[in-house]
């Protein structure tokens, strides 16, 4: 057996009342694409956050091509072959591509030279780009190509990408997968990170899975089943959230001709955007991020006013309506950020059940709080929806991103909307809190709401969704029924193609 | 090697022992600071907190002096608490302090010499009205313009002494007073007078609106849905816009509650403690607060300890620049690091700190 490029063993770090990764050993040969997998809080980024020299751990050593390899610093990993793609991307949207590639490089070359790479390195890697162009003009997928590209440019034999598909349409996906095809046939290694089982089905012949900071599986995905992998990673089985056929009911919603001019410079305007929800219907809301999510749920919550008529709940005109009044008629949101926009982030679960319930749920009576019934209301979400936390005193930011999520949407839930919008609700949550909030998603249309849910995650959409709409540079497309909609279709519509709009209910 | 490290919750402890340590800190670098002017620093330290209170020789005096010191700063920092907890900066309480004492004041001497139950509940109306309208100016350039609240409120406090002084030597001026600046003596015209209710204890009607103002404040912070939503915009104002807070009416509200209090100070201190509208009328009271709405951690019931120490400050500054020779600046340091020291030290709150051994590389 050949020798591995990177040998990781006994690895070990802890922090204060967590143990990120406990004992973890596995190995990466050379031109292997090796899958991480785990649950939200199972260790991968600590993992590869040691990998990149960010993190020191506590235990364990590592061995790269037989020699210890103990980097104190991302340089020193970028020096010895190692390149990481972010999650995040770290780039400023007022330089340019070449601007921002420079920045990340330890010596960048003279911008002209540096911007003729890039575009020899991109095209090169199926991954075209300009280098002249300013980043905030760029989508998603653009973006993660600078990201690539900056890591290309250093001749990495290890590429770490953590969650490289959130941000994409499928078609994108595509692209990108044939690009690490590529970097494969040419040598190198992957590290791949995701929760999306059925794409490391497809690209990864390795996979490590972690759960709790330790290592409980290893395996050939290619092998395994998508659920079989899911409860390698959850540890127990899995509950498939199902509902019965709806009939649909009367309009609750409608949206006619929405202009909605952006509020931030990099934010997207809306472009008569129009959309009925009926009684008992979950219409999907698909897109990559930055196409107008955050505006249209604002325009819909009532935080952004937009003309009366453009908005209306159950045939009244609401669009100049604030988030107060709409939330009396019945109309609630929960939107995507939970720390900062859903909750308050250093106040309890009790205020932040206030939050949004003061009125509906009669927390206030004239004006002064009634401290007694908005405990009862946050312990009432709390066990319903079970957030595992230790009372409703806790403050929001000392709850792991699944059991705020369950609390965020529970406390809208629990006050009875007639129509729910929600925006990413199971973004960054883990596999049992997405199943959870998914099926009291489809409790809530079963009992005759109408619900929109936007989201980035096209899965989700299509398990949960009866009808499909997608959200393009501030456009919304025309909405079809989910039943015998493919992938093909709704990637062709993130896209901006309409397609044959005659087919739309 | 120290280390912070983010706490999951803020600490309670640490919220209410902060003060504590920043005034021990003070106490230390402010004695260091007296030994480098060439005075013994224990008996500075004594004279100004502890000889105002017991020293037999000064406390009759001095005692008295607490609660009119610490009336004004108590009131004016209550108001600037509501404002700091939503993340509205009143930085301008010293301007609308005057204008406040200027409107009661006029009203005052519209009525001179008349008798009247009336006049003095006038005043009290007509100061806080002054100092709600001063503070009505950056609260509608920054909803209108969108302008920044803390300089214009600053900048305003120039503009306030500057009509103060306009006032002193102009319109107020006392027609009896041989040509002096200055008004007339409010605080002997009966009518008009905020004068002592109990004797010798520096009890007089500012300090019983400031502690109205503390319970009231209490209650709205505490139990009113109002103060849920000020506290909302300060911590997190998007999810304060999703809750349904309006931001305009907030910094109108604030801006206004904060610009009343300061301008009821202003009325009652100058138909006090101060008895005229003179030029150097103001005694920087705007300012200080704020020091004492930081040091009261924005909390009623914090605000009164420190508005009370704060008083003791200037009254034991006072006395040590009399009986030792301290230079004022040297006191005003002082109270400035009491500031500096609580910002430093309020890192504790949110973070622990480690000690942690380097590992060699």
């Amino acid at each position: 057996m050949t020798e591995p490029l990177l040998a990781i063993e006994g690895l070990t770090k802890s922090y204060p009342g967590v143990v990120a990764n406990s004992d973890v050993t596995f190995e990466i040969g050379k031109g292997e694409v090796h899958a991480l997998l785990g649950e939200n809080g199972a260790g991968k980024s600590t993992l590869v956050k040691a990998i990149y020299g960010l993190i020191r751990p506590d235990a364990g050593h590592m061995l790269w091509r037989g020699q210890p390899y103990a980097p104190a610093a991302p340089q020193q990993a970028r020096a010895a072959g190692v390149a990481m793609v972010f999650q995040h991307f770290s780039l400023f949207e007022a330089l340019d591509v070449a601007e921002n590639v420079a920045l990340g490089m330890d010596n960048p070359p003279p911008i002209r030279t540096l911007a003729a790479r890039i575009r020899e390195v991109s095209n090169a890697y199926g991954l075209p780009l300009d280098p002249g162009r300013l980043v905030g003009d760029l989508s998603a997928g653009e973006r993660q190509r600078v990201e690539i590209t900056r890591c290309l440019l250093q001749d990495p034999h290890l590429l770490i990408m953590d969650e490289p598909t959130s941000v994409l349409t499928p078609q994108e996906v595509e692209i990108l997968f044939r690009t690490l095809r590529q970097l494969r046939s040419e040598g190198r290694s992957i590290l791949y990170i995701s929760h999306k089982l059925e794409e490391i089905r497809a690209l990864c012949e390795n996979a490590t899975v972690l759960r709790l900071g330790k290592v409980v599986g290893r395996c050939d995905p290619r092998e395994k089943s998508a659920r079989a992998l899911a409860e390698m990673m959850v540890g127990t089985k899995l509950h498939q959230p199902e509902r019965a056929a709806h009939k649909p009911g009367q309009v609750l919603l409608e949206v006619k001709a929405l202009d909605l001019r952006a509020p931030s410079a990099f934010g997207t305007s809306l472009k008569e955007v129009s959309l009925q929800v009926q009684a008992g219907e979950i219409l999907g809301i698909g897109g990559v991020a930055g196409n107008g999510q955050d505006e249209l749920l604002g325009a819909l919550s009532g935080e952004l006013r937009t003309r009366p008529g453009a908005v209306s709940f159950k045939g009244a005109t609401v669009g100049h309506f604030g988030p107060t009044a709409r939330r009396a008629l019945g109309l609630l949101c929960a939107p995507e950020e939970r720390l900062g926009h859903a909750a308050a982030p250093d106040m309890s679960l009790t205020e932040n059940a206030l939050l949004t319930g003061a009125w509906r749920e009669k927390l206030v009576k004239n004006g002064f709080i009634n401290a007694r019934r908005a405990r009862a209301f946050a312990e009432s979400i709390i066990k319903r929806f079970d957030v595992r936390t230790p009372g409703p005193h806790v403050a929001a930011r000392a709850l792991s991103g699944g059991n705020l999520q369950k609390f965020v949407i529970g406390r809208e839930i629990m006050q009875r909307p007639e129509v729910l919008v929600v925006n990413q609700p199971t973004w960054g949550v883990d596999a049992s809190a997405a199943a959870a909030i998914r099926q009291a998603l489809m409790d809530l249309a079963q009992g005759g709401a109408a619900v929109v849910v936007i989201s980035q995650d096209l899965d989700e959409i299509l398990e949960v969704a009866d009808t499909f709409a997608a959200l393009n540079g501030g456009r919304l497309s025309a909405k079809r029924p989910v039943q015998g909609l493919t992938m093909e279709a709704i990637g062709l519509l993130l896209g901006g193609a309409e397609g044959d709009s005659d087919a739309a209910a | 090697m120290l280390r912070l490290e983010k706490r999951p919750q803020p600490s309670k402890f640490w919220n209410w022992a902060t003060p504590v340590l920043a005034v021990v800190l003070t106490m230390i670098a402010g004695g260091l600071l007296f030994m480098a002017l060439g005075k013994d620093p224990f008996a500075a330290i004594k004279m100004i907190f502890w000889d105002p209170l017991f020293s037999p020789q000064f406390a009759a005096y001095s005692r008295p002096q607490l609660l009119v010191k610490a009336g004004p700063l108590i009131l004016i920092a209550v108001g600037l608490a509501v404002g700091f907890r939503a993340g509205i900066w009143n930085i301008g309480a010293e301007g609308q302090y005057i204008i406040g004492a200027l409107c009661g004041a006029a009203v005052a001497l519209w009525f001179w010499p008349a008798p009247g139950w009336y006049i003095f509940p006038l005043m009290v109306l007509a100061g806080a009205f002054g100092g709600w309208a001063w503070a009505m100016i950056p609260a509608i350039l920054k909803t209108r313009f969108n302008t920044n609240e803390i300089l214009v409120s600053l900048l305003l406090v120039y503009v306030a002494e500057k009509i103060l002084a306009a006032m002193s030597v102009g319109r107020m001026r006392n027609p009896d007073g041989a040509g002096f600046p200055g008004s007339r003596n409010i605080s002997q015209y009966p009518a008009a007078s905020n004068q002592e209710l109990i004797a010798n204890t520096g009890m007089h009607w500012g300090v019983v609106a400031a502690f109205i103002a503390v319970i009231f404040t209490y209650i709205m912070l505490h139990r009113h849905i109002l103060g849920f939503q000020v506290q909302l915009a300060g911590q997190a104002p998007r999810a304060a816009r999703f809750a349904g807070v309006a931001p305009a009416r907030l910094i109108v509200l604030c801006l206004g509650f904060s610009g009343a209090m300061a301008g009821l100070a202003g009325m009652f201190e100058v138909s006090g403690p101060a008895r005229m509208i003179s030029i150097d009328f103001n005694s920087y009271y705007g300012f200080t607060a704020i020091i004492v709405a930081f040091l009261g951690r924005l909390h009623p019931v914090g605000i009164v300890l420190a508005g009370l120490l704060m008083a003791l400050t200037y009254i034991g500054g006072e006395l040590a620049q009399f009986m030792l020779g301290l230079p004022s600046a040297a006191i005003q340091v002082f109270q400035g690091m009491l500031l500096f020291f609580l910002l430093a030290v309020d890192v504790l709150s949110n973070y622990r700190i480690r000690l942690s051994v380097r590992e060699a590389v």
